[in-house]
């Protein structure tokens, strides 16, 4: 069965219809079967069991942001490598040309990835791949009177059984 | 009318492997559980994932109080035909129209990932503090599998030079448009297609694909927020993720696109790596087994391409769910380690040996 590209697209959308007019058949099958009794309890957010505190539409951080910018170009490099990765070896093109386009289509495409590459390698040591992880700040006191102390008055009066042998 | 029946062919397949997949997850959850899992609706607890659909429609479609009312109507009926549009260049048997686009895996990739808008849409609209770190967490995973897993299907489109998945899955078997060599050097003498069958898989034809294919596959798990990666719907952290807030048949529809999605990243493996519909018996002497499911000219053919389709996928589908319950969740940062600093060098190493070979099948 031969079909144009316009008859595939155009299939592709009935797909996307006929799925969201099955899932509103469905939805109109669970509205005549389903009970509606909304009370405040239920329209509550959940919260296990807590009364809510405040609401989820605030500021909050956003911890992959550097991430997110080399996914762009990582993923727009795929894209790119796409039409690439059909034509490089094409038969036709590389009798046509003795071999030339096969190698320049190649070496070009290694420059390419090698240029991102660099940049995953510096994003790398940069440390920009890594999830910023918390890192909580031990407290110290500075107390004039030297450590050994405290740990030799302890020594002294702990019962016998915590010293050491 | 040919476009309709392909429809409802396609939206039959979807939804009786989702039944199947439903009961088998149970099933195979209870058994290494230690457990029984579902026994009393019909023998063996078979009717069990109809019993569970009737009971979503009898459920009350609750709509919180402080939720964005419309965004959260309306997300799930953006998930699902998302994956479903998915599957309209998905070939499952010779005589079986689909949209043959020559761009078939490019959208595919592309459409599916149209997935994640709906669930940031959900879990923002929910206004639950467990909706939102679910949906934030969706987009973290998303900007993090996405890349290896593209990069290692890549692999398959430069040895093919092509994204058209009937073409990928017709140069898997006996009546290929060109001849097949093993690992595609023509200065290997037997051309494969006298045989069909098992040597012509991608995978055993092209052993090297072994290491994209995992790679995809390991992806392709995050793909569908399963196990070891259901960092966004994590139920120990983070209740139901990013949908905490739904219920009744919206929550279904959420169901049905996890599903769906599985048995959709398993049908690409398949077809991208295991011979499509083809059988991996061979063509021996008078008995044309290959010829039989490829030609998609015979009733009986046609419907044994759909069932090894459909068993290879299945079993690709099992594996999973044991995965999922047998490793624990990953973390979001060890997911990001994961995906970027060890598949994605994986991913590109395995494309450039492959378009290397690509070089040496064509220039000899």
């Amino acid at each position: 069965m031969q079909h144009g590209a316009l008859s595939s697209f155009s299939m592709i959308l009935l797909f996307i219809i006929g799925s969201a007019l099955f899932l509103l058949g469905g939805l109109f099958a669970a509205y005549l079967l389903a009970p509606r009794k909304p009370n405040h309890e239920k329209l509550s957010t959940y919260e296990c069991g807590e009364q809510p505190v405040g609401h989820a539409w605030g500021q909050f951080n956003f911890r992959f942001y550097t991430l997110a910018l080399i996914f762009i170009l990582f993923e727009i490099e795929t894209v790119l490598l796409f039409p690439w990765a059909i034509v490089f070896g094409q038969k036709e093109l590389i009798e046509a040309t003795q071999g030339r386009w096969a190698w320049f289509a190649f070496i070009e495409a290694l420059v390419f990835i090698g240029l991102l590459l660099a940049g995953l390698l510096y994003a790398w040591r940069r440390g920009f791949l890594d999830w910023a992880r918390p890192r909580p700040k031990v407290p110290s006191v500075h107390s004039p009177v030297p450590h050994a102390l405290y740990e030799n008055v302890n020594r002294r009066y702990s019962p016998p059984s915590k010293q050491k042998a | 009318m040919d476009t309709l029946l392909a429809f409802g062919i396609y939206l039959g397949f979807v939804l009786v492997n989702v039944l199947i997949v439903f009961y088998a997850e149970r099933k195979i959850a209870a058994f290494i559980q230690d457990r029984m899992g579902p026994t009393e609706v019909g023998p063996y607890g078979l009717l069990q994932p109809v019993a569970d659909l009737l009971k979503f429609l009898q459920k009350e479609d609750i709509v919180p109080q402080a939720a964005d009312k419309w965004l959260f109507r309306i997300a799930p009926f953006l998930i699902f035909p998302a994956v479903f549009a998915g599957f309209a260049v998905v070939p499952i048997a010779p005589p079986i129209q689909h949209a043959s686009l020559e761009t078939g895996l490019l959208f595919l990739l592309a459409i599916v990932s149209l997935d994640v808008i709906g669930i940031l849409m959900a879990g923002w609209a929910s206004n639950n503090k467990f909706s939102l770190f679910g949906a934030m967490r969706s987009a973290a995973q998303m900007v993090s599998y996405e890349v290896p897993l593209t990069m290692s299907l890549l692999s398959v489109v430069v040895l093919y030079q092509s994204v058209d998945l009937s073409f990928i899955v017709q140069m898997q078997g006996s009546r290929a448009p060109s001849s097949l060599h093993w690992l595609g050097l023509p200065a290997l003498p037997a051309d494969l297609r006298a045989y069909g069958g098992l040597l012509t898989w991608n995978i055993v034809r092209f052993p090297f694909l072994l290491v994209p294919f995992l790679v995809f596959y390991i992806t392709s798990l995050a793909e569908c927020n399963r196990a070891p990666f259901d960092i966004p719907e994590g139920e120990s952290e983070i209740i139901g993720g990013y949908h905490t807030e739904y219920s009744g048949f919206r929550f279904a529809v959420f169901f049905l696109a996890e599903y769906g999605m599985m048995i959709l990243v398993s049908l690409l493996s398949v077809i991208l790596f295991f011979g499509g519909w083809h059988t991996p018996l061979p063509n021996l002497g008078f008995l044309r087994l290959n010829d039989w499911t490829a030609a998609g000219t015979s009733v009986s053919g046609t419907i044994w391409a759909v069932v090894w389709l459909s068993s290879k996928m299945l079993l690709l589908v099992f594996f999973q769910i044991v995965m999922r319950w047998t490793y624990p969740r990953l973390r979001v940062d060890q997911l990001m380690t994961l995906c970027w600093k060890v598949l994605l060098p994986i991913a590109l190493v395995s494309l450039l040996f492959c378009s290397l070979w690509r070089l040496w099948m064509v220039l000899g």
